[in-house]
């Protein structure tokens, strides 16, 4: 059964050869069929795994391949299966397969639609890859990939400008800004991968953690080096997991496709961090230090992010910072070393995000279809510009602004249903999935802080409940702005359901974030046990009764705030947000804490200086007038002038020529003999005969 | 019997006779007859001597020295002509295009 494993990546690596090569004969939905097959098997194998890990809790590593063989590196083509590993590949071949089928209705009619699926099961493929990869190696190719992916379907629709998410960018604008935000996180792995080569001497993650285990024992003094490893690990995290400092690429990710966003942007790439983390557990609770500013930096995150989602008017962009607010809650987690904690809400989140993405794309989806019907006319001054630095004043309709909509929830019903499941789940309200999850993480923290006696569990603990109420309020706000009222424009007024394929996907994606808390229930701690057979180090907290009655009073807060603001007196067509009232705050809020503003002042703008610096005036000015022309070509021109007028013409012409002259001078007197008289030349031959004569007989 | 060296003698003299005609005369015939009298000469010591010594080589070598003249006369005459043809004369000291 485990050797099965090879086909969960190779399943989808055949739909996409098969839809890259006849995927325009396939059209649309053929293409979107054969990957949606491709991933359904995938989903099959991974569980058929989970079944064959039922009998053999303790997993087992297939072997594939030799891949890297030199000297004493040998990285093998390995696959590892075990509890944590077959987790991370029920959740995204599950709700990998889910969007699969949602997007068939969801990009039906496009140009590109069977590109899209090659790239969605390249993406199925990589990510398998990064989660059953049983060494750093194979993780971080898988990490590549994905990074690729995403790059490759944040650009989907490469010819468009982005649908609000900033002005004047393109959406090749945000991929390039993925790609390059990630690079730099990547970096920091790449290193964090070298110095744990240079540590240990292999890749392997049990040769990896058996070794490190065995350092502390033998050899305290290097474990500050484990530290700097598992910082440099962290640094890759806050790329791929989009965490300060290096979360600014996520929101612009929003981009592309709503499914893209879905299943990469929120339910498995991102992800990528904490997994990672998670799997890298003993080096992590080697190091206490780093657990600390991995804690700090995910509740930090989540902090920020769920402030800033409160500001945001694009529909899409709220459930980004609400995804990096959840990521923050999941490495905030994994930083307190519950480990469970955070897989438990890595699983709940993958459903409950996924859910609330493809509602999203539903929507817009219905107010598109919608649009037609509106005049452009109407729609134009149906929102404040001028107001908002972000408004979106160049564009006649954007069917992602929350303030085109309204009243949607008679529309729209089932989209409506599950859409609230799904915000009810963020905002954790019981029995919802995101409460066990949530409060689970939050337990920990508060056991840490004021059990364990750590300062920074308490900090954490404080930061996450904050970011609670946030996420409760900007959800609550989001789901009267967009379903509650009267409709905004022409467009919310007529819009309609969207198609049964795209529905069906949110209907599970819904019953699964309802009950998806059933996983780790208190008491029961089904994951727990579970997980544990990977690791002694994945535990989970008891159940605390005075956590779960804050945590849930502080979720009840933020909706009942939202619906003061916004249920009970429903913006009206043209009326400015009533948040607006609170001024420069929600400005700060709406411009995202000018976060892009700074980077682009401390990092892209010298950065751009120094490129223009070291083109203009070091390659340019240096290199190319002084260094080139200058030393190079004027000393090459003076060289070139003494061997040829100094010693060319100089020494070795004058040679030749005065040879040649001393010959033509010689020439010129012994011409004179050469008289032409044939007498001469016989009065020779006569003195010569006479001479020989002469000579042969005085010599007798 | 007339002594050999009386024959050398005269063979003597009409060498140098075609010596200094070689050297003195101009035109190219003259020059040419010049030649053959010191061939001749030469014949004329080579049947002296041969008589002297009662051998044959002398006089077979006579044979293949007349043979010899007229084949360098039939060439020398040939050349004569061309050089006549082309430069309307047969003065040897007009025939100077090899000077340097």
């Amino acid at each position: 059964m485990f050797n099965l494993i090879p086909l969960i990546v190779l399943f989808p690596v055949v739909g996409l050869l098969i839809n890259a090569f006849f995927g325009r004969q396939f059209r649309d939905p053929g293409a979107g069929i054969v990957a949606s097959i491709a991933a359904g098997s995938s989903f099959v194998i991974a569980v058929l795994e989970f079944v064959a890990l039922l009998g053999q809790p303790r997993g087992a590593t297939v072997k594939l391949a030799d891949w890297i063989v030199i000297g004493n590196l040998s990285v093998p083509w390995a696959f590892k299966i075990d509890t944590l590993s077959v987790t991370m590949m029920l959740v995204v071949t599950g709700v990998g397969t889910l969007i699969h089928i949602y997007a068939i209705g969801y990009m039906k009619g496009d140009e590109r639609f069977p590109r899209f699926f090659v790239y969605l099961n390249l993406f199925l493929a990589s990510m398998l890859v990064l989660v059953t990869g049983d060494n750093y190696l194979m993780l971080f190719v898988g990490w590549e990939l994905v990074g690729l992916c995403s790059y490759l379907l944040i650009g989907f629709w490469f010819d468009r400008e982005s649908g609000g998410l900033g002005v004047g960018t393109g959406n090749a604008v945000a991929a390039k800004k993925a790609f390059v935000v990630n690079r730099v996180g990547d970096f920091g792995f790449l290193l964090g991968m070298f110095l744990i080569f240079w540590t240990f001497g292999t890749f392997q993650f049990d040769s990896v953690f058996g070794m490190a285990e065995h350092l502390r024992e033998a050899m305290p003094e290097m474990l500050p080096i484990i530290t700097a490893i598992t910082l440099l690990l962290l640094v890759g995290a806050t790329g791929k997991s989009a965490q300060i400092p290096l979360y600014v690429w996520l929101p612009d990710a929003m981009a592309g496709p709503t499914p893209v966003s879905a299943l990469i942007h929120a339910a498995t790439m991102v992800t990528a961090g904490v997994y990672m983390i998670t799997r890298s557990a003993p080096l992590y609770n080697l190091a206490p230090a780093s657990q600390v500013v991995v804690a700090l930096i995910g509740a930090s995150t989540a902090l920020l992010a769920g402030t800033i989602a409160v500001g945001q008017f694009d529909i899409k962009r709220v459930l980004a910072y609400s995804t990096i607010s959840q990521l923050g809650f999941m490495i905030a987690a994994v930083g307190l070393g519950a480990y469970v904690a955070g897989m438990f809400h890595l699983v709940t989140h993958a459903f409950f995000k996924a859910l609330l993405f493809l509602a999203s794309g539903s929507v817009i989806h219905g107010l598109e279809h919608g649009h037609p019907h509106a005049s452009h006319q109407s729609s134009v001054g149906s929102h404040q510009a001028g107001h908002q630095p972000s408004a979106i004043g160049h564009q006649p309709f954007d069917p992602q602004d929350m303030r085109n909509m309204g009243g949607l929830r008679g529309k729209m019903k089932v989209t409506f249903w599950v859409y609230t499941i799904g915000a009810l789940t963020l905002a954790g309200i019981l029995p919802l999935a995101g409460f066990w999850s949530k409060d689970e993480i939050l337990a920990d923290a508060w056991r840490a802080g004021l059990g364990g006696g750590q300062w920074h569990g308490l900090v954490v603990y404080l930061l996450l409940a904050i970011a609670a109420f946030f996420t409760a309020f900007y959800m609550g706000r989001q789901i009267f702005m967009v379903f509650f009222g009267e409709g905004r424009t022409d467009a919310a007024k007529h819009a309609s359901e969207s198609a049964v394929v795209m529905l069906v996907p949110l209907v599970i994606l819904a019953g699964l974030s309802v009950l998806g808390g059933a996983l780790n229930l208190p008491g029961l701690n089904s994951m727990t046990n579970w997980l544990k057979h990977t690791s002694e180090l994945y535990e989970s907290g008891d159940f605390n009764i005075v956590v779960a009655v804050i945590s849930t009073v502080v979720a009840l807060a933020g909706i009942a705030l939202s619906a003061a603001v916004y249920y009970r007196k429903p913006m009206a067509a043209g009326e400015p947000d009533p948040l607006q009232k609170m001024g420069a705050l929600f400005v700060a809020l709406n411009c995202k804490w000018w976060v892009d503003e700074l980077y682009g002042l401390l990092f892209i703008r010298p950065y751009i200086w120094l490129s223009r610096f070291l083109a203009d005036v070091i390659d340019w000015r240096f290199w190319h007038d002084w260094f080139h022309d200058r030393v190079l070509a004027a000393g090459f021109n003076g060289g070139a002038m003494l061997t040829a007028e100094g010693i060319d013409l100089g020494f070795i012409d004058r040679l030749a020529n005065g040879l040649a002259e001393l010959a033509k001078g010689i020439a010129a007197r012994f011409r004179r003999i050469e008289t032409g008289y044939v007498r001469n030349y016989a009065l020779g031959v006569f003195i010569g005969a006479v001479a020989v004569l002469a000579a042969f007989l005085l010599s007798r | 019997m007339v002594p050999t060296t009386y024959y050398i003698a005269l063979s003597a003299i009409l060498f140098t006779m075609g010596v200094a005609g070689v050297l003195i005369r101009r035109n190219a015939i003259i020059i040419f007859m010049s030649v053959e009298l010191m061939l001749n000469s030469a014949n004329l010591a080579f049947v002296a001597f041969a008589r002297q010594f009662a051998s044959l080589d002398g006089q077979i070598f006579v044979f293949f020295v007349m043979t010899v003249a007229a084949a360098e006369v039939a060439v020398g005459l040939a050349l004569i002509v061309a050089i006549f043809r082309t430069k309307k004369s047969i003065n040897v000291d007009e025939i100077n295009t090899l000077r340097g």
